[in-house]
């Protein structure tokens, strides 16, 4: 263990903010981070083990206890739950003889949940090891539990077993036309920067993130602090379930994401940036490094880019599982190798972001479609979609629909327009904005798609009639409480409350006064805790209570008192130890 | 660069790179709060101190205090909000106050008793946590733990020595001690260190001195804790 720490620091040079990459490697290697590896670790890099331990427990992906040798984790998205992900779970576990959230006795095998892993318009799907295994089925699950039996190495495994496809199916103002390699940064430079920054203000770009943030306020904000260096940091985190533009993005388009950096790093005045992407997306990073090394070598990156004097370098880290990465403090956080907490603002990134200096976060689209406004112009890119939401979002579109995958459409769509393009039919309501943004009803499909009307980082889910409204706000409040950080006294605890409420009415326990209780909760949630993730939580609950209140009415039962657990049921070891069964001993908790 | 500020109608002098709470502890005006105490690096995760400035919600103990702001800090709905916070700590953990040695000097509870906090309103969690007394002068109890990071800041910035670290994500929390054993025997913590006295709670306590104050006589027994936080606050601000 020794020689193999010693080689992966010397890789990491020694650098603390590694420590998320090194805890990687030493996962992939031993299954887990083994408490002698922890000693090294802090001694080799100054920091207290409590530190490396919090880093471990943080992160999803990292474990002190062995996992298998062939690490399974299926994903917890609605949209493979609606591809009957239970049924494969089950399958799966029987198949493999492990229970879920455990480790097989001889250690060969561990099988788990974990969230949305980006593949929802190819569910059910999983990763094994790290890399994604799509479609899943019987038969799938039959070759893979015989693979793993067999003990053979999943570089052997069949490659159709780990394919990923795009699935772009409308391609608009970006995706039908990608720039040529270093025409963004030719034009920047050749327009001069300043004119450059101005076109992207005219553009009217706003961040493709989600909060919608004026890109070129931020650039110009970052630009304007002065300080030893500046960094830009490309947002390929990714989390939100339903949500895969981003993947499609860097498989497609990376050439066209790194220039959209390369030139925020001109204007910004940054010599190094990061693209911080997420371990669910392990699959693309080989490719993506191919593609910078490409770049390096034909001078669009490196200490003199086209021969012009500009320096800029890229570095990709990837993250370990977990949500909350992608709120851009908290991915700072992270890239410095620490648990993604989110930061108390102010200071914003633009002033004080990584290592304490003035740091640009961008979602890959932003940076897309920054590069092409560089070469084009900003009124090129004004001209499509609304007064306040210029341009075009690029839309993953899953559910229940005919056609799941990518789609562009101008800002200014009608829902109606797009359920129709991908062949949604007897539509019950649409998820925009994955679990954090808005459910909206069969009655709401004149809105528009735009930052005034119904936002979306990308995720777009689609539910027909045969869905029920509390099954989803159930996977969605589980998902929240699962992936909240814990700082914050709100969220830490209000994400687990809403959870316990919410099932306690849809278990059929709740009683009068339990949904007025589930709704004051959630404005709680919402308006005190710390960061986006809190205060987007309850969003499931609310927007669904807001428009079918019927159906969170009808799970209560009319009874005078409140239980707060199942009566009967908690009698049941009683009943037990005395042997008894009879109708004194059951205690009835239905309508008085 | 100085100015002033509005609390409630009053008006509030700050120095410039004053928080909120700061200028509203100098000025003798009590904001709730636990996991703040004046000398430490801000943390703002219990959000008890949370206050409206210009309308929208913000931590008294980081937002800085600038020219002109509005805040808004006793009004009913902060108070039912920052009780309901304050449900949300106790029923968390395990906080049996009539069993606790702390009873009567945990800031918790003199937060719970100014708040009017009749009743724990959420169902407990009842977590189960370990004790840890391997220590010869120092016991961990982690069943009263909120996550304040007190101890943690104070062990780094007054002791020099990083005893506590906070591991674990969401509902799944925890204190860890720094020893290879993960025990606090094993660390090179002492009674003297800052840390051992910082809690607010009972989660670390001095052994052997455990109710030498009868319970009745204690300092929220006495007092509010406003009194109190401010009397402290404004005599050791600095240290
Ligand atoms: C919980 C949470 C998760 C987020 N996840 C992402 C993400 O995966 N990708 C992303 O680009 N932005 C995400 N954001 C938004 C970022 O904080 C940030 O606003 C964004 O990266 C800025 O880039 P933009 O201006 O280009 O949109 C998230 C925010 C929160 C609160
Ligand atoms: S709102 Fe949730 S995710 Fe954000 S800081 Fe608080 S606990 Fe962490
Ligand atoms: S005192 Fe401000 S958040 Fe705890």
């Amino acid at each position: 263990m020794k020689t193999f720490l010693k080689t992966i620091l010397i890789d990491a040079d020694y650098q603390p903010v590694r420590l998320l990459a090194l805890l990687r490697k030493v996962q992939a290697q031993y299954r887990h981070i083994p408490a002698a590896a922890i000693d090294i670790l802090a001694e080799a890099l100054q920091i207290p083990r409590a530190q490396i331990i919090a880093v471990v427990e943080f992160y999803s992906f990292l474990h002190l206890t062995p996992q298998g040798r062939y690490d399974i984790l299926i994903s917890d998205s609605i949209t493979d739950h609606m591809l009957d992900k239970e049924n494969i779970l089950g399958y799966l576990s029987s198949m493999l003889k492990v229970d879920v959230g455990e480790v097989r006795a001889d250690g060969l095998v561990s099988l788990n949940n974990t969230s949305c892993t980006g593949m929802c318009d190819q569910g059910p799907a999983g990763l094994v090891n790290g890399l994604p295994l799509t479609r899943l089925d019987r038969p799938r699950i039959d070759e893979i539990a015989a693979l793993i039996e067999q003990q053979r190495d999943i570089s052997d495994w069949p490659a159709y077993l780990f394919a990923v496809e795009d699935n772009l199916h409308k391609a608009g103002l970006l995706l039908n036309a990608p720039i040529e390699k270093g025409a963004a940064i030719q034009a920047a430079l050749d327009r001069g920067l300043e004119a450059t920054l101005a076109e992207l203000d005219r553009s009217g770009l706003r961040g493709r993130g989600g909060a919608g943030f004026k890109t070129a306020a931020k650039w110009r904000f970052c630009a304007e602090e002065s300080a030893e260096r500046h960094y830009v940091v490309c947002n390929a985190d990714e989390g939100e379930p339903g949500t895969f533009k981003d993947r499609v993005l860097l498989n497609m388009h990376a050439d066209q994401v790194f220039e959209g950096m390369t030139l925020a790093a001109a204007i910004i005045g940054a010599k190094q940036g990061f693209l911080y992407l997420r371990g669910e997306y392990l699959h693309l990073y080989d490719k993506l490094q191919a593609v910078l090394e490409q770049r390096r070598a034909t001078g669009l990156l490196g200490d003199n880019i086209l021969g012009r004097g500009l320096e800029f370098d890229i570095e990709i880290c990837l993250g370990a599982g977990a949500y909350i990465c992608g709120e851009e403090s908290a991915l700072i956080e992270s890239l410095e190798g620490k648990p993604g907490i989110p930061r108390n603002r102010p200071p914003y990134p633009v002033t004080s972001g990584y290592l304490n200096q003035p740091t640009i976060v961008n979602n890959v689209e932003t940076f897309l479609a920054a590069a092409k406004i560089a070469v084009l112009g900003g009124d090129w890119f004004a001209g499509f979609g609304t007064e306040k939401s210029a341009g075009s979002k690029i839309l993953s579109i899953c559910g229940d629909c005919a056609r799941p995958g990518i789609y562009e459409y101008p800002f200014g769509i009608a829902i109606e327009q797009i359920l129709h393009d991908c062949g949604a039919t007897d539509v019950l309501g649409v998820q925009i904005g994955g679990p954090s943004g808005t459910f909206i009803s069969n009655q709401e499909f004149k809105r528009q798609l735009a930052f005034e009307d119904l936002a979306t980082g990308g995720s777009f889910i689609v539910f027909n009639n045969s869905r029920n409204v509390l099954d989803i706000a159930q996977n969605f409040t589980h998902f929240f409480a699962h992936e909240s950080c814990g700082f914050c006294t709100p969220c830490r605890v209000g994400t687990s409350l809403l959870k316990k409420q919410l099932d306690k009415i849809i278990d059929g326990h709740g009683s009068a006064g339990d949904v007025a209780e589930l709704e004051s909760l959630c404005q709680l949630v919402k308006n005190y805790s710390h960061c986006g993730l809190g205060q987007t939580a309850a969003n499931p609950i609310l927007t669904t209570l807001q428009r079918y209140p019927d159906l969170y009415q009808n799970r209560l039962k009319n009874i005078s008192y409140e239980p707060g657990f199942d009566l009967d049921g908690a009698l049941e070891i009683a009943r037990r130890m005395a042997r008894r069964n009879d109708a004194g001993a059951h205690l009835s908790q239905v309508e008085e | 660069m100085t100015g002033t500020i509005d609390i409630d109608g009053q008006s509030i002098p700050f120095e410039d790179g004053q928080t909120i709470i700061e200028a509203a502890t100098a000025a003798g005006v009590y904001i709730p709060h636990l996991c703040h105490r004046p000398g430490y690096t801000p943390h703002g995760s219990c959000k008890l101190c949370t206050v409206k400035v210009n309308g929208r919600n913000c931590s008294a103990c980081t937002f800085p205090a600038t020219d002109g702001q509005t805040v808004i800090n006793n009004s009913d709905e902060l108070e039912q909000d920052r009780r309901r916070i304050t449900q949300m700590l106790f029923v968390e953990g395990n906080h049996m106050c009539p069993s606790c040695e702390k009873s009567g000097n945990c800031q918790l509870q003199g937060v719970a008793y100014h708040l009017n906090m009749l009743d724990n309103h959420y169902p407990h969690f009842y977590p189960r946590r370990e004790m840890d007394a391997s220590h010869p002068d120092i016991l961990i109890d982690h069943n009263r733990c909120i996550f304040c990071n007190l101890c943690v800041r104070a062990s780094k910035e007054k002791d020099g020595k990083n005893v506590f670290g906070i591991a674990g994500r969401g509902i799944n929390k925890r204190l860890i001690v720094n020893s290879p054993s993960g025990q606090l025997k094993d660390s090179n913590m002492s009674i003297e260190d800052c840390a051992a006295h910082i809690c607010p709670t009972g989660a670390i306590l001095i052994k052997r001195t455990g109710y030498q104050v009868p319970i009745g006589q204690r300092i929220y027994d006495q007092k509010h804790i406003s009194e109190v936080a401010l009397a402290q606050e404004n005599a050791h601000g600095q240290d």
